[in-house]
């Protein structure tokens, strides 16, 4: 049975919302869902915001697939100003008031705004944009266009996200980040400064462990003044402080908040009829604001909605960070690890002119934290082995130097002498080193006759050098004495 | 017995020569047999398709016809439990048709069912649908193509409104600029094939190959994706994402030949490489690397096979490789295109003429009125009597034997027993039934356990027309006639026609019953002619109008043009050797981009069953093993069956090169020696089908079903492995 009545809403509209959406008509039957979006937009990709930004993609290559029919209906730019858990309601900016049986939020978060001398949060200046939606985007591009010089506030992952879009439409960009290493919730120091090296080389240039102080914004462009005392100038700032759950409707109708809103393995919060998902949630103490955990989110949520499998429980995996674009390959996940730790095996491998640094924590056979900077081409293994909890290769410098060898292409065309007479020459004709040698022992002598008395090289061809060779060293020790030899 | 086929090639009985092809798979390769003294001699012979290569398969293909495990007597058990003991072929026939009487007498036509193969010739696979639908008045017919073709055919029809594995001739292959292979280890499964794609990299061409393990053909990659079992569709939405990002679409073609294409864009928009790199352990720089060489180059051609295919969701995966070519502008582009690698020797033609549940011949949907009236004027019965879609090859198969399903089976060119899924389940339904006839030149695992087994020509032995992977129609000629106590699968069909009463021709607007004694030949000819020529003559009429159209091909034009490519509607119209340069065949002229999705494998690891299982294909063997198996040099160069295992899984299981393992899944178990090769991904172990009994990975496999093309998922499922 399904755990709800037939009238799902879901507050909110952006990755986890549309997600939701989407999964729900498939498995809901006759359910009416009501999504309601506060954004004037179709349901968008956020994950590509900066291929928006570096003007890689139109706003049209960022939508995503909209859910439709089935009883589903979507309204983009209505806010829900109220809940009313009691009367399992919602009142909306048109006045609406809407009853349901099941109320998801999937309000997502908002970008903070620092609070310096200059800004107002509630208006922010026309050079000075955070970066988070859609809108900001437009924001941000409508100022960067013309422009030279954008600032970035946050060396966070977000931020450097903004910083290579802008970069790469060619701005001079400077990043302002109040730590020593840029984001160092997921890098060492090392990898930090490898980064930092990394993006300079892209046009990003990163001030370290300086804090902002003021901002100075006026028509005809900004100024940062930095907690030494040195004042940057830019024709934009963008604002990358990080997010903070949107928990306003949620705190306001009663449910139990503490930085988000608090939800159970089912995604249910304090009131039975209502749930949370996406970056609004905490879970298990944990706000995520990833895109991964919000999609599992809105599959349990779906599977338990429907009745499809109510037993279905969301359990967190951990979360992969990944940076990845032109001249960037960054991927670090679970512990930075920056102390010493005995029980902990390390494997490290670092070319910081290169780029390259690469640095895996290993706790019982199983990775627990791992930084990827560069060309690593064991990326893709090591995020599955993270992600899935799987053994790390006995051989651990597959991790750091990629495939083992005997994986890489065709093998080396082995010396005829050194072959051993019971290696395969011919795939195809299954036909051995011995079985050439001995017709050439018979009176073989050129590659027609080779060929036709052992079928070599008759299937798919590409056998023939090896082929030749042996003929041209047969030929070669022709002699009385090791030509008795051979045929021994 | 008279032999259509002899008479119809040749004035004397004999010829000591014949220019004909391979009789194993697709590729069909140009071969020429020699009778000498004492024995057939196999030349390769140069054809555009196989340019004068032949594997190891095709030189002691001719070691088959004079093997002492070749039946040449029909054999019969007398009772569940006896012996099968040599019998006439009066006695053989008399208990089949006595057996089908009373079977459909007791519990209705569509107790009889057949079940037919990708190896038969066009004839054959064309007379065995008519059989089935005609002379037995089942609906109940399908063939192993459904493991086989089935989810390339749906994804096919669905986006270009036609199934012709390569829409263009193979030799575009070799001028590709990029050239990806999906699942395709062509080196091991067709190694002429190879000579392309070495023509390919010596014109400095790059070659990307897709395949969970590092197989000879992946070995020979520029780059090689290596993606965990069940996940080529997230790569190639992947590869769609970068394409879009990147702008390699090609506008101007999804505007003017395609429709769909905001929908499938909205779907790639959350297939962003980082995504996907955690699902497929595919490097989001490889992924990038392999969407550049496909979105920049001149001529791009995406070549899918089995490995993408065999899955629950293969005809999904199939359509997000179509949507990358689609946007990228490849199909009907000269020297570009999408296409698939079509398996079996008659791979493509058997999938055409009818003996496919929901099929008649020329490709048509036996639900379609049109089609029943054309085809039923064909073959002179009213389309009211010719009976509706049954049901797919593994869906018929699990029916056997049970209370609503058929009681009898008559199989043509299968060895089920080992071919198809959960096996042992298979087997057990073919044990249940009160009739299992099998027609087959060896011994196969399926005729072991047949009530009545009917020895039958082998390749060399008859005439007839296959369509290779190229759509092309080619001939198949006979060298000599079958053994004494042999009769061609055509003869046999004749036969059987003819003693169930229905294997004369009925008066136009004839009677209510299309009953009717009467010898064949004469007044209109026999319904069921044993000469294949006669019977392609007929085919020809069927398919007239239909996608695949065979009006126009004769035998006299594919001698003389090195094979016809279909449609061909017209004799003095030529064949159609690459499709959609002006249009596709879909109502509105465009293809179509189609949404899809990843999902995750039917049967996913856990902690029970902890490693990812992939099957495949050895080079020296080919298929159920059935014919390969029993030739000495095929033997010699691949023995048994083996459990390929990464060399730090085996340490973790404590198994060594060469030890005796046991692999188990939910739905049974299979043995063989560990082969511990560095070339597999550490959490997926990889078997080959071919052989029987312990060595059965079938037993193993699984039977979970693409929902449109009904194809097993034989490509993952999830097991457990140990020292045994």
């Amino acid at each position: 049975m399904s755990e709800s009545g037939n009238r799902i809403i879901i507050v909110g509209h952006g990755m986890a919302g549309a997600r939701l959406a989407a999964e729900l008509p498939a498995r809901a039957g006759d359910a009416k869902i009501t999504v309601l979006g506060a954004e004037q937009h179709r349901a968008y990709n956020r994950i590509m915001l900066s291929n928006l930004l570096a003007g890689k993609v139109d706003e049209a290559g960022v939508e995503l697939t909209e859910a439709a029919g089935h009883g589903i209906d979507v309204q983009p730019g209505v806010q829900v100003t109220a809940v009313d858990p009691a009367a399992r309601t919602v009142t909306t900016s048109r006045g609406d008031l809407l009853g349901y049986d099941h109320l998801v939020l999937a309000t997502g978060g908002r970008a903070l705004v620092p609070p310096l001398p200059g800004l107002d949060r509630d208006r922010l200046p026309d050079r000075v944009a955070v970066f988070r939606t859609l809108d900001d985007c437009r924001r941000i591009l409508s100022v960067a266009t013309g422009a030279r010089r954008a600032l970035v506030l946050g060396g966070g992952l977000l931020g450097l996200e903004a910083a290579r879009g802008l970069a790469t439409r060619g701005l001079d960009v400077h990043v302002v980040h109040p730590v020593r290493h840029l984001m160092e919730r997921q890098l060492d120091p090392a990898a930090g400064a490898v980064l930092a090296r990394t993006l300079a080389g892209l046009g990003v240039t990163a001030h370290l462990e300086v804090a902002a102080s003021a901002v100075d914004a006026r028509a005809d462009g900004v100024t940062l003044t930095l907690s030494d005392g040195r004042e940057l100038d830019a024709d934009l700032l963008v604002l990358s402080c990080g997010v903070r759950p949107d928990v306003e409707l949620a705190r306001s109708a009663g449910l139990t908040v503490d930085r988000g809103v608090v939800v159970d393995d089912r995604l249910r919060t304090s009131d039975p009829h209502i749930s949370a998902i996406g970056d609004c949630a905490q879970h298990a103490g944990v706000v995520t604001g990833l895109v991964a955990p919000a999609w599992e989110q809105a599959r349990v949520l779906a599977q338990v909605l429907t009745g499809q499998d109510v037993r279905a429980r969301y359990r967190p995996r951990p979360s992969v960070t990944r940076l990845k674009a032109a001249g960037i390959d960054l991927a670090a996940m679970g512990d930075p690890g920056l102390g010493l730790d005995p029980g902990v095996e390390e494997l490290s491998f670092s070319d910081p002119v290169r780029g390259t640094y690469a640095r895996l924590r290993i706790v019982g056979e199983r990775l627990t934290g791992a930084i990827m900077l560069g060309d690593n081409p064991a990326v893709g293994t090591v995020i599955q082995l993270f992600d899935r909890g799987a053994p790390v290769p006995i051989d651990r410098r597959t991790l750091l130097l990629g495939r083992s060898r005997d994986t890489s292409s065709a093998p080396p065309v082995e010396s005829p002498a050194l072959m051993p007479d019971s290696a395969t020459v011919c795939q195809c004709n299954t036909v051995r080193k011995g079985a050439l040698v001995r017709c050439w022992r018979a009176g073989a002598r050129s590659m027609d006759e080779l060929v036709a008395g052992t079928r070599a090289t008759t299937g798919c061809g590409s056998c023939r050098d090896a082929v030749e060779g042996i003929l041209g060293w047969l030929s070669a020790i022709d002699t009385p004495e090791t030509a008795e030899e051979v045929a021994a | 017995m008279t032999d259509g086929a002899q008479a119809a090639t040749h004035s004397g009985d004999v010829s000591q020569e014949v220019a004909t092809h391979c009789p194993y798979c697709a590729l069909q390769c140009g071969m020429t047999l020699r009778r000498t003294a004492d024995r057939v001699e196999v030349l390769p012979r140069q054809f555009p398709t196989n340019r004068g290569g032949l594997c190891q398969k095709g030189w002691t293909a001719a070691e088959l016809l004079d093997h002492p495990d070749r039946l040449t007597t029909p054999l019969v058990r007398d009772r569940p439990g006896a012996e099968l003991r040599p019998a006439s072929w009066p006695e053989a026939l008399d208990r089949v048709v006595s057996g089908i009487r009373r079977i459909q007498a007791e519990h209705g036509r569509d107790a009889v069912a057949v079940f037919g193969g990708g190896g038969l010739t066009n004839e054959k696979a064309y007379t065995l649908g008519k059989f089935a639908r005609v002379a037995l008045g089942t609906r109940n017919i399908d063939y192993n193509g459904r493991f086989c073709m089935s989810s390339a055919a749906a994804a096919g029809i669905r986006a270009f409104g036609i199934d012709r594995g390569l829409p263009f001739p193979l030799a575009d292959l070799g001028t590709a600029d990029t050239l990806l292979l999906v699942g395709a280890n062509v080196a091991e499964t067709m190694p002429p094939l190879v000579r392309y794609l070495i023509e390919q990299r010596e014109r400095g061409g790059t070659l990307i190959v897709i395949d969970p393990r590092a197989t000879a053909t992946a070995r020979q990659a520029t780059l090689h994706l290596q993606p965990t079992p069940g996940t080529d569709l997230a790569v190639a939405n992947a590869l769609l994402h970068i394409a879009l990002a990147e702008g390699w679409v090609d506008k101007h073609y999804v505007d003017a030949r395609t429709s769909g294409f905001e929908q499938v864009r909205r779907v790639a928009a959350s297939y962003w490489p980082a995504r996907v790199e955690q699902l497929s352990g595919v490097p989001v720089a490889d992924l990038e690397a392999a969407a550049r060489a496909l979105g920049t180059a001149g001529r791009t051609i995406i070549l899918t096979a089995r490995g993408a295919e065999q899955h629950a969701k293969g005809v999904d995966t199939v359509t997000a490789f179509i949507n990358l070519a689609l946007a990228l502008g490849l199909p009907g582009r000269p020297g570009s295109g999408y296409g698939c690698l079509t398996g079996q020797g008659n791979g493509q033609g058997g999938r055409e003429h009818g003996q496919k549940a929901d099929q008649l011949p020329g490709y048509r949907r036996i639900d379609d009125p049109a089609a029943r009236a054309h085809v039923a004027g064909v073959w002179g019965v009213r389309p009211e009597e010719l009976p509706g879609p049954g049901i797919s090859a593994y869906e018929l198969l699990t029916a056997l034997g049970t209370p609503d399903g058929p009681k009898a089976l008559l199989v043509f060119g299968s060895n089920p027993v080992v071919s198809a899924p959960r096996a042992n389940r298979v087997e057990s339904r073919l044990r249940d039934l009160d009739l299992l006839v099998v027609a087959d030149f060896v011994r196969s695992e399926t005729a072991a356990i047949a009530d009545v087994v009917l020895p039958t020509a082998q390749w060399a032995e008859e005439d007839g027309t296959m369509t290779n992977l190229e759509g092309r129609v080619l001939r198949r000629r006979a060298l000599r006639p079958p053994p004494p106590g042999v009769r061609t699968d055509l003869a046999v069909l004749a036969e059987l026609a003819d003693r169930l009463g229905t294997g004369s021709d009925v008066e136009p607007a004839g009677g209510g019953s299309t009953a009717r004694v009467g010898s064949a030949g004469t007044g209109t000819g026999p319904r069921f002619p044993a000469d294949p020529r006669v019977v392609f003559e007929e085919l020809r009429r069927a398919s007239a109008g239909g996608v695949a159209d065979y009006a126009g091909i004769s035998w006299e034009r594919i001698d003389a043009e090195d094979g016809v490519f279909w449609p061909c509607p017209t004799e003095d119209g030529a064949g159609t050797a690459r499709l959609f340069a002006d249009g596709f065949p879909t109502p509105d002229g465009r293809a179509r981009f189609l949404p899809v999705e990843h999902r995750a494998a039917a049967e996913e690891v856990c902690p029970d069953y902890p490693v990812y299982l992939t099957t495949g294909r050895v080079l020296a063997q080919y298929q159920s093993g059935a014919q390969t198996r029993r030739i000495a040099p095929l033997h010699r160069a691949a023995p048994g069956a083996f459990l390929e295992l990464h060399p730090d899984l085996a340490a973790r299981l404590g198994v060594l090169d060469g030890d005796e393992v046991l692999v188990t899944s939910r739905r049974g178990e299979m043995r063989a020696p560990a082969r511990l090769t560095g070339t597999i991904r550490p959490d997926t172990v990889f078997a080959p089908f071919h052989w029987a009994g312990q060595a059965r990975i079938n037993s193993v496999t699984s039977d979970a079903l693409d929902p449109v093309s009904r194809m097993p998922e034989f490509k993952v499922c999830a097991v457990r492995v140990e020292k045994a």
